[in-house]
């Protein structure tokens, strides 16, 4: 572990329901400072869900109930008196790439703004910043007041990445980031983590194995809503590995 | 394996299943086709009968003028101006509310015993017929509230009874801009308003608009409602003076007007009543060519 040990996010047997559904069956696991964490698992094993607990976004499901602790840089998400200002905190990006309906200077410059600035003096250098991180800026700088959503998949997709970026997070949280664009795009992407993460902490929730054996310091696999191990990437990925389950999931024999 | 021998005919033959598969699309399109023009012909035959026989009236003379003789001769000035009245305070009123409170139901509440009750209400009481408005309008407003026989009263039921479908076409509109907008919006920390404001709804306020301006139709040829409520057989009004009424005055409304030279009035001029309809019928298109407009226009500004 080259980044120490320092706990950036903490989660304690978390349990997560929607209604009477329990999907995420008491979970605890930790992020440290500036590692990549890769959590991989088949669909339905509470990925998603987990990733919208650590900046409760959750919330906005009226159905969902959970339990057990979840604490970013020593904080309970559940105490925390601002909840936007964690939000902040924490980089989001989503399946799915979403353009917001805005041009791509406004999509960049939405979450400052959201949080208070407006002089264009200082969101400028916050929009270039974010988009050159997310290896947009090249293709977009002459236009940067065209529509968000005019953009083709891939770049929409780093569109987002920006925009997570935008409000300077100390943790980027990619929800399957990947699943959209081509491998082209997925790689560039990829060049950009591995940049990013000297910066800030990154929890890569990926369908894609390799693609977490390429990234990551440590791999969780999460199996209908249970941690079934954590550990260092290449033993996750070695035949080192305790659970058969594990074994047999990053060799394509189950799931 | 030896490969099996060519069929006898070719593979693109018409073979009988396809034939008749074929004349069975040929008769399907053509009925719906049938069916989709014969909407149009009510339509065009109403319009045409209406303006060949108020054609002698019409002009717009017949507008700004008054009515004279007894009713039996000269315009509509005041039931024209009284209809303006009575559609313009309404929706004033009924925009507002409704479409605040359809944001708050689609944006901020939740699925609660609260909103089910609020939304049981709107369904229902877009669904009461508009008689039994118009006899609440006069139990609420004109004795209770004690505003009388006035456009007040008559408006007031009038924003009443629009007041559930623009909340529901309100509501419509919002629910259509993608979830996926609002969450990223709250992923980077924006609040509730916020994202609405920023978001939410630049990207519905064509549909919003176009559920408000339908309803100006639907109060301008309601008759029920302002006949209990505050609009009367006639009422002296100078040729073509734009504001005759105050808000507690009694108005002339061009639903009740048609109503009354349709059925009340004796030895009307023949081509009077076709042309208040023609006058009433020709305002609401226009009122709803200029909805269709809007949205054309803004939905070539709409961003996804």
């Amino acid at each position: 572990m080259s980044a120490g040990f320092v706990k950036t996010i903490e989660v304690q047997e978390l349990r997560l329901a929607y209604d009477s559904t329990e999907v995420i069956h008491g979970i605890t696991f930790d992020v440290y400072k500036n590692e990549i964490l890769a959590v991989i698992g088949p669909a339905q094993s509470g990925k998603s869900s987990m990733l919208r607990c650590l900046n409760r976004t959750i919330d906005f499901t009226a159905s969902a109930r959970w339990s057990g602790s979840v604490r970013v840089d020593g904080e309970d998400v559940r105490r925390t008196r601002d909840v936007f200002a964690l939000r902040r905190k924490i980089g989001m990006v989503a399946p799915l790439p979403v353009g917001l309906p805005l041009t791509i200077y406004d999509n960049v410059a939405f979450a400052p703004r959201c949080s208070g600035l407006t002089r264009r003096a200082d969101l400028d250098p916050i929009v270039e910043r974010c988009l050159r991180q997310a290896a947009l800026w090249d293709e977009v700088k002459d236009r940067l007041a065209s529509l968000g959503t005019a953009l083709s998949g891939g770049q929409q997709q780093r569109l987002t990445i920006a925009r997570a970026l935008s409000h300077q997070p100390e943790i980027l949280c990619l929800d399957e980031f990947s699943i959209a664009i081509d491998p082209v795009t997925t790689m560039r992407i990829e060049d950009a983590l591995k940049e990013l993460r000297r910066e800030m902490t990154i929890v890569l929730v990926t369908n894609l194995t390799q693609q977490a054996r390429r990234l990551s310091d440590r791999t969780l696999f999460l199996w209908e809503g249970e941690v079934v191990e954590l550990d260092r990437t290449e033993v996750i990925f070695s035949e080192a590995a305790r659970s058969q389950r594990t074994r047999d999931y990053v060799n394509g024999v189950f799931g | 394996m030896a490969l099996a021998p060519a069929p006898a005919t070719s593979r693109f033959a018409r073979t009988p299943h396809v034939v008749r598969k074929e004349r069975a699309q040929a008769v399907a399109k053509a009925v719906f086709a049938v069916m989709a023009a014969a909407m149009v012909v009510p339509l065009v035959l109403i319009v045409t009968y209406l303006v060949v026989r108020a054609w002698p009236a019409l002009g717009p003379e017949f507008i700004l003028d008054v009515p004279r003789r007894g009713m039996t001769d000269g315009g509509i000035w005041p039931a024209f101006v009284g209809t303006l009245y009575l559609v313009g305070l309404s929706l004033l009123v009924s925009t507002p509310i409704g479409v605040l409170a359809a944001i708050y139901l689609n944006e901020y509440a939740r699925d609660s015993w609260f909103t089910r009750v609020v939304n049981l209400a709107v369904i229902n009481l877009a669904g009461v017929p508009s008689i039994v408005h118009a006899l609440f309008g006069l139990g609420a407003f004109v004795y209770a509230a004690r505003l009388g026989y006035s456009i007040l009263s008559a408006a007031l039921t009038l924003a009443i009874m629009t007041l559930p479908v623009i909340i529901a076409s309100t509501r419509e509109a919002l629910a259509s801009v993608p979830m996926a907008f609002r969450e990223a919006c709250w992923n980077v920390g924006a609040t509730r308003w916020q994202t609405i404001r920023a978001v939410v709804l630049p990207n519905s306020i064509s549909g919003i608009l176009t559920g408000v301006i339908l309803q100006v139709s639907r109060a301008a040829g309601e008759t029920a409602p302002v006949m209990f409520t505050g609009a009367v057989f006639f009422k002296a009004v100078e040729r073509g003076r734009l504001f005759p009424y105050g808000l507690k005055d009694q108005c002339m409304a061009l639903s009740m007007h048609l109503y009354t030279l349709a059925t009340q009035v004796p030895n009307v001029k023949e081509s009077l009543p076709y042309a208040t309809a023609v006058v009433l019928l020709g305002s609401v298109l226009l009122v709803n060519a200029t909805a269709i407009a809007l949205r054309v226009l803004l939905r070539a500004r709409k961003r996804w």
